[in-house]
């Protein structure tokens, strides 16, 4: 497909554990700082919850968004209204028919505050006292239709649902629309709102969930030989796409290219990915072949890395299946050791590091990696950000979710 | 226990403030929800929700219709209380 458009990232906005923006987020990251530290919520205690640390927003919500926005909004909505009216805004609010503005919001989880409580509410006081709102606030689709809204998407507002694959699979839903015509610009990102007694006990009976409750920041360890699972985090990245000619023609600041977008399924559990690493390894060449690049091109990998026993060597494995030799010329980051794990909003989160890595050459560490598995087959980053090469370079993001989902996304400088 | 028609007015007053960021003056008993307040029927019933709860009565779905003004309202309440 040679007359397909280069598309091109113009906008960057978040809001995550490490920081209320974009640029004190990328410094906490190259500061090798963490995100995560104990809840301070009643329902810790009260539910007697076996895991009593997460990343919670370093800025909460409610500091930045209206008080009847808190009320109407799942806060899973607030953090993608958030993290997008940043995004739009640094886009410098590209002016264009709303006919040719996507808005692709992903969620993992969706409204499962408002759910839940709203389920009590029933359950204690009867179906008179559920408020109208309810579904609109809990359905996975509200923070892509608030976004659409909020900037006048009506190109199509979209809602990719694949777990902690989500936010990744947005960017390249997103990617589609512009190469296949749809829109010029598509506002793509992924959020989640799951720090709630309910996902945590349901994670945590899995054994998903680092149970680290002494040592929060120092919990998730990807790689390393003591990890014992993920750290649940929360928060929203969104990013502007825009088609290269529609953001050159408009003189807008270019972040980066997003040129190519591998995705497979595992076809092999709802839970653990398939310890072949088949499908991630597919994704990721499929990715390179979409981008046209090899893996020769490649010098950085913002890797999914959970910091579950099982997972994280599956995904070394597979990188360097997918890569072979050259995986040895490859920094390897794994950022979850600073955010904790961000579900539907990790891929699109960890997209933003792979943007602010191209730019800035520097590949940020992975923390918390005291003792790295024996024989690992890939280079990670550990402790302190590395210089990437000079001119021209590749990156690739890698998400991967419950149910098999695989999505690799190649991010080239501009 | 009764709540005064001036304790109704005040504590409505508060929901819709509490709900569209309206002042809590500007919600009188001859202003219409729709025409001068400009709540859609989506916060009114949200209102109508909080309201019952608040002051312990029901306020059945095909009255709210009926309640065009904040006076309406207030009324509905106080006689459903009493």
């Amino acid at each position: 497909m040679t007359d397909q458009p280069n598309v091109v990232v113009t906008g960057l906005g978040t809001t995550n554990p490490l920081g209320g923006d974009v640029e004190s987020t990328w410094a906490g990251a190259l500061a090798g700082r963490s995100g995560v530290r104990t809840l301070e919520q009643d329902w810790v205690t009260q539910y007697e919850l076996p895991v009593t640390f997460a990343g919670q927003l370093a800025v909460p919500a409610g500091d930045v968004l209206a008080r009847q926005e808190m009320r109407r909004m799942d806060p899973s909505a607030q953090f993608a209204i958030i993290a997008a009216r940043q995004a739009w805004s640094d886009a410098g609010a590209p002016d264009l028919p709303g006919e040719r503005i996507g808005a692709v919001i992903a969620s993992g989880i969706g409204g499962v505050t408002t759910l839940v409580d709203a389920w009590d509410t029933i359950r204690d006081k009867g179906a008179r006292r559920v408020l109208p709102l309810t579904v609109p606030m809990l359905m996975p689709n509200s923070p892509a239709a608030y976004v659409s809204i909020e900037v006048g998407a009506k190109a199509g507002s979209h809602t990719p649902v694949s777990a902690c694959a989500s936010g990744a699979e947005a960017i390249g839903y997103a990617l589609e629309m512009i190469r296949t015509g749809r829109a010029d610009v598509v506002v793509a990102g992924g959020t989640e709102a799951a720090t709630h007694p309910l996902p945590i006990a349901s994670f945590a009976k899995m054994q998903a969930l680092s149970t680290r409750n002494d040592d929060p920041a120092g919990a998730s360890r990807p790689y390393d030989v003591n990890r014992d699972g993920f750290v649940l985090g929360e928060g929203a990245a969104v990013l502007v796409l825009e088609r290269e000619e529609h953001a050159i023609a408009r003189g807008a600041t270019i972040y980066a290219r997003v040129c190519g977008a591998g995705m497979t399924a595992d076809a092999y559990s709802v839970a653990p990915p398939d310890p072949s690493g088949a499908g991630q390894s597919r994704a990721l060449q499929l990715a390179l072949e979409d981008a046209a690049i090899t893996a020769a091109d490649l010098v950085h990998v913002n890797a999914h890395a959970t910091s579950t026993p099982a997972g994280d060597g599956v995904e070394a494995a597979a990188i360097r299946a997918a890569l072979g030799d050259d995986a040895d010329h490859v920094a390897v980051s794994a950022t979850k050791s600073m955010t904790g794990h961000l579900l539907g909003g990790a891929g699109a989160l960890e997209s933003l590091f792979t943007i602010l890595a191209v730019r800035d050459h520097k590949a940020p560490p992975t923390i918390n990696v005291s003792d790295p598995e024996p024989g690992l087959p890939i280079d990670l980053v550990r402790d302190t950000p590395r210089e990437l090469p000079p001119g021209q370079i590749a990156a690739v993001n890698n998400a991967f979710g419950f149910g098999g989902h695989n999505v690799a996304l190649v991010i080239t400088s501009a | 226990m009764a709540h005064s028609n001036e304790e109704i007015l005040a504590g409505l007053a508060e929901i819709v403030n509490e709900e569209t960021g309206l002042a809590t003056d500007a919600v009188q008993s001859d202003k219409s929800f729709t025409d001068d307040l400009d709540i859609d029927s989506l916060s009114m019933m949200t209102i109508v929700t909080l309201a019952e709860e608040k002051f312990e009565v029901r306020i059945p779905d095909e009255e709210v219709k009926n309640l065009t003004t904040v006076g309406d309202a207030v009324s509905f309440i106080a006689q459903a209380q009493a």
